[in-house]
């Protein structure tokens, strides 16, 4: 697949279909836009070449349609396909059928994409290439005695988990040996009762993580990183508030985090655009391999502020069979970037869901100041898809003025027509644990909560 | 016995049950009270529930499981005694 990109299908909808018709317009790739009946409106759609109706509104009759998608694919002719993120952007069957269509996937081989798609494969992955996990017991264990012995090497405080829990059910915290010996039995019983599997194993609990991430680059020979994001800030493990570099390593722990990130990318052969998680425990230093999406993230931006380095060119680049040009001592931190989301959620009613009709919009302008978004004035958002209206991204000379530029940013803001979380970020602005970093990914959900019962609610 | 209607307050796309495995929460001609879930409505990945608002007993339902649906839309009518 050295034929390059003749046509590009964008998969996608909202606010990244804009930036990736952006992206593929500089590059001078025709673009063909498949989207849903609800969509036919929408920015992307006025922005493509051409639209390719895949189905109605639901996900799973349009976006998640392998079928309508390869249909879209023979009836336009396009030659390749970028997924965005979210819907299909993860699916490994999708990229085989699109290679099996003998179109180009934009991502990871469905091989690395289904690699990785496994908690347990990709945690493999990391350990074989040196990089770390969160500490656990190797594999179930019978009794007190071999807990307490796996507990030397996973160390406290730990969880101890049902291997057929989930979802949060069958976990137990043992902060030293003695809760350990005792919380141990109970555990075992827990689990029989409730899942009738006894089978219990230990993790080490990190109780004031910082989710940290590593934006990397592949062309599957090289891989470079671009540094990492700081998204701690989240609700429901939704992401709110995101920034890079990270404001509180040192140079030597971000070298050695991101060297660790190349190091898993390369082994794997990887192609395009990848996010590596990390926990980093504020306690230690220490850093802990969680997960890797194998796509473009929301976030990307902050890292292309910082670095000057556009990401979905690049993805578009390598995808057409060009090699990786960038060299990782080419790759330097310029200031610092933050992105604040602006979903269509109402803060005052716990979040609930706002669609509706942008009746005024102004964004804001300025030095170091981007916007990407799919509204225009007189767009009815649908209520079907995720809430996310726009990301305001602002960059700095340093975080100082990154945060300086991100409170002018908000308060030129003008959204009328719906709720959003636009109010949130002027708060969260003022916070003064915001202002030194000073969070974990608990901070955001404790300050809402305090928020919702404190003097002025 | 008089007719009334179960109208949305939100928009989204409406659900007849819980999950696509399970069955539906209620079926025309059922007993309902005011509390009965009727269907589910999904707004931007968020799922409300419909409630019958009064009781009675299901007559017919107006939008099919899955169909998108508008505020003030009738989903379903039902007899009151």
């Amino acid at each position: 697949m050295t034929q390059g990109i003749r046509k590009l299908l964008i998969a996608n909808r909202g606010e990244i279909a804009v930036r990736i018709i952006r992206a593929a317009k500089e590059l001078g790739i025709p673009t063909v836009i498949a989207c849903s009946e609800a969509d036919v409106d929408s920015q992307g759609a006025r922005m493509a070449d051409e639209v390719h109706v895949l189905g109605p509104a639901r996900a799973d009759k349009s976006y998640l349609n392998i079928e309508a998608l390869l249909g879209a694919l023979s009836a336009t002719g396009a030659n390749a396909v970028h997924p965005g993120y979210g819907f299909l952007s993860e699916n490994a069957e999708f990229a085989d059928a699109v290679l099996a269509a003998g179109a180009i996937f934009v991502g990871p081989s469905p091989d690395t994409i289904r690699r990785m798609g496994d908690k347990a494969e990709a945690r493999r992955t990391a350990q074989a290439a040196g990089v770390p996990v969160v500490p656990g017991s190797a594999g179930e264990l019978l009794d007190v005695e071999s807990a307490l012995k796996a507990a030397e090497a996973v160390g406290f405080p730990l969880l101890i988990k049902a291997s057929a829990g989930g979802g949060g059910r069958g976990i137990r915290l043992a902060q030293n040996a003695q809760q350990l010996s005792e919380e141990f039995p109970r555990s075992q019983r827990e689990a029989q009762a409730a899942f009738g599997n006894g089978a219990v194993y230990l993790e080490r609990f990190i109780s004031n993580a910082r989710h940290i991430e590593v934006q990397v680059l592949g062309d599957g020979q090289r891989a470079v990183h671009l540094f990492e994001r700081e998204c701690s800030l989240q609700r429901r493990r939704q992401k709110i508030f995101e920034e890079a570099p990270s404001p509180i390593l040192s140079p030597q722990q971000r070298e050695t985090l991101c060297a660790s990130a190349v190091r898993l990318t390369e082994s794997l052969g990887y192609k395009g655009a990848g996010t590596l998680e990390y926990l980093y425990d504020d306690a230690t230093g220490e850093f802990f391999f969680i997960e890797m999406n194998t796509r473009i993230q929301v976030e990307h931006p902050v890292s292309e502020l910082i670095t000057g380095i556009d990401l979905v060119q690049v993805m578009l680049r390598i995808a057409g069979g060009e090699p990786l040009g960038l060299m990782q001592s080419d790759i330097r931190i310029n200031g610092a970037a933050l992105q604040m989301r602006l979903n269509a959620e109402d803060p005052a009613r716990n979040f609930f869901p706002s669609p509706g009709l942008v009746e005024e919009l102004i964004w804001p302008q300025g030095e170091g100041i981007r916007v990407d978004t799919h509204l225009y004035q007189g767009y009815r958002v649908p209520p079907y898809y995720d809430s996310l209206l726009a990301k305001l991204i602002v960059h700095g000379a340093d975080r100082v003025e990154a945060l300086a530029r991100a409170r002018k940013a908000v308060a030129q803001t003008t959204l009328v027509g719906m709720a959003s979380t636009l109010s949130l970020h002027g708060e969260l602005l003022e916070q003064p644990w915001l202002r030194s970093a000073d969070f974990n990914t608990g901070t955001l959900e404790a300050w809402l909560a305090e928020r919702r019962t404190g003097g002025d609610a | 016995m008089a007719e009334h209607t179960v109208i949305t307050q939100l928009p989204g796309t409406f659900y007849r049950k819980a999950t696509p495995e399970s069955a539906n929460f209620v079926e025309v001609g059922a007993q309902v009270s005011a509390d009965t879930v009727i269907g589910l409505v999904e707004v931007m990945k968020q799922f409300s529930e419909l409630t019958a608002g009064m009781a009675g007993r299901i007559a017919a339902f107006l939008v099919e499981d899955g169909d998108p649906v508008e505020p003030g839309q009738v989903i379903a009518t039902l007899y009151s005694e």
